[in-house]
């Protein structure tokens, strides 16, 4: 088993086929969409692959070390930066090739219209621990 | 296992909870210091656990004291050795006075005292005066078991140097218990629940009119729960609720809890709070609210905390009893950067039947909405509003 980060981007992943925004949708669409993304993370419990799944606020703000006895230094958020994490599931599946599918499955929430959004997900597998037998 | 099995189990478990305190003060009277005295009951509590579903004792309470001394002797002893000193301890526990709801009520002031961050407060109080265990408390804050261990041990360290009969601050105690019951996730522990028995276990000790407020404020919001939350875990707003749900012994216990409460003449914000609560459950239907007592009690509130999260839902009353011309006029005295201030915002614009700001409002609050609950009702009403405008 290996464990695969699905990232939702707010900004950063190329534009979906169908990128109408919520606030456009009819309240049926949204209610279809919230439906369809509650049932599928049950489905990903039922079959024992889902690990964990969380939503971020849009606002983040830069910190770094300013050096021994100052407070950290705060910056942004940066409008320029690129990319910007909306939320991620993480799954634990046997093969890349159902991590893959999964994706395109999340990735075929509906949305306006009741149309598949087709958005780009990330995904990205977990470095995991080394095994116990190398050779 | 059969089903009243399991309902003697759950019994069990209610029962060890509310005699932990007590145990835990039986050993602090004997001279156990609190940190030692918590830890050899919390081994008595798992030990019950596993043992009482097959024979539950005849004396509960003299059953745990004895585990846990026994407890308390064997971590004495390896101690002891580990230092390798020669001096034995005593098998006999010395003769003591046996425990009074004082010693509770000291346990309740150690647990929130204003040396700790409320995060190990709220711990800390779960565990010693709840009597749950380490994992069910990490369960329901959702954090690993070895986080809520160490926030535990760190708590008990904190509060090493505090003497037991200090006295305390019911101040404190009550904002841990609001904490607990307003801050509370899912886990197989009801945290509500939980902070409603403790809240009732500290009235019954104590003669003040905040914490009967206090636990008015949590039976009446309690009483709304079954109407509270759809099927599928979205939210209902209160105007929507469906009313023949609310749970009506709940909200009459509160009322009368709360009118002796206020009958002493000594406000404070719980008992506002709790007024606000009981007025929306006097109302047979939302339009029957009576929103003009409402703003007098947020008025009083207001003069009790001068809360800028008051000042927002006093804006909203007021755009309920007043109209929402008066509501976005109280409205634009508040920080426009405080949470909700947006969807407050869109709600009284809309009310105004100025649609295109709230749909615009509505979109905007739900991206910055606090949780997702909120985010999904703040979408909904953005997605509804927008089809009007097409309509």
């Amino acid at each position: 088993m290996t464990k695969y980060l699905l990232l939702k981007h707010y900004r950063g992943a190329p534009e979906a086929v169908n990128a109408v925004p919520m606030d456009q949708w009819t309240p049926e669409e949204v209610e279809d969409h919230l439906q369809f993304m509650a049932d599928f993370a049950a489905r990903l419990e039922s079959t024992g692959e889902y690990v964990d799944g969380q939503a971020l606020s849009p606002e983040g703000t830069f910190v770094r070390y300013d050096g021994e006895g100052r407070p950290p230094v705060t910056d942004g958020p940066f409008a320029e930066t690129k990319d910007l994490i909306a939320g991620w599931m993480v799954i634990d599946v046997d093969t890349y090739e159902r991590a893959l599918a999964l994706a395109g499955e999340l990735s075929a929430a509906p949305g306006a219209g009741g149309k598949p959004i087709h958005e780009w997900l990330e995904v990205r597998p977990f470095l995991s621990a080394p095994p116990t037998v190398t050779e | 296992m059969t089903g009243p099995a399991k309902a003697d189990q759950v019994m069990d478990e209610l029962l060890l909870r509310e005699l932990t305190p007590a145990v835990i003060g039986v050993l602090v009277q004997r001279g156990v210091d609190f940190a030692t005295a918590e830890d050899a009951v919390q081994e008595a509590l798992i030990q019950a656990a596993l043992t009482w579903p097959d024979r539950q004792p005849a004396d509960p309470k003299g059953w745990l004291v004895t585990v846990a001394w026994r407890k308390f002797l064997d971590a004495r002893r390896s101690e002891v050795s580990r230092r390798d000193r020669e001096q034995r301890v005593e098998a006999e526990p010395p003769p003591g006075p046996t425990e009074t709801a004082d010693d509770t009520l000291q346990l309740f002031f150690l647990c929130a005292h204003p040396s700790l961050t409320p995060a190990s407060a709220v711990a800390l109080t779960l565990r010693a005066v709840g009597g749950l265990t380490t994992r069910q408390i990490a369960q329901a804050y959702l954090v690993p078991e070895a986080t809520m261990a160490r926030r535990i041990s760190r708590a008990k360290r904190t509060v090493g140097d505090v003497r037991f009969k200090e006295p305390g601050d019911l101040a404190t105690v009550l904002r841990v218990l609001y904490l607990v019951f307003n801050e509370g996730y899912t886990g197989d522990v009801d945290l509500a629940a939980e902070a409603i028995r403790l809240t009732r276990q500290l009235a019954s000790m104590t003669d003040d009119e905040e914490t009967a407020g206090l636990l008015a404020l949590m039976l009446l919001h309690h009483a709304r729960r079954p109407a509270r939350a759809r099927r599928d875990g979205s939210l209902v707003p209160l105007a929507e609720q469906d009313r023949s749900r609310w749970d009506t012994s709940l909200i009459a216990e509160g009322v009368a809890i709360l009118q002796t409460a206020l009958g002493r003449d000594r406000l404070g914000e719980f008992q506002a709070q709790a007024a606000i609560a009981a007025l929306h459950a006097d109302a047979p239907r939302a339009e029957e609210t009576d929103w003009v007592q409402i703003v007098g009690w947020y008025d009083e509130l207001l003069r009790l905390t001068e809360s800028p999260v008051v000042q927002l839902n006093r804006a909203i009353a007021i755009g309920e009893a007043d109209g929402p011309v008066a509501g976005l006029a109280a409205l634009a005295t508040v920080d426009p950067g405080l949470p909700r201030h947006t969807a407050a915002s869109a709600y009284l614009h809309e009310k105004a039947g100025d649609l295109l700001t709230a749909a615009r409002l509505y979109a905007d609050a739900a991206r910055s909405a606090p949780n997702l609950a909120e985010r999904h009702h703040l979408s909904r009403q953005a997605a509804r509003i927008s089809q009007a405008l097409r309509g």
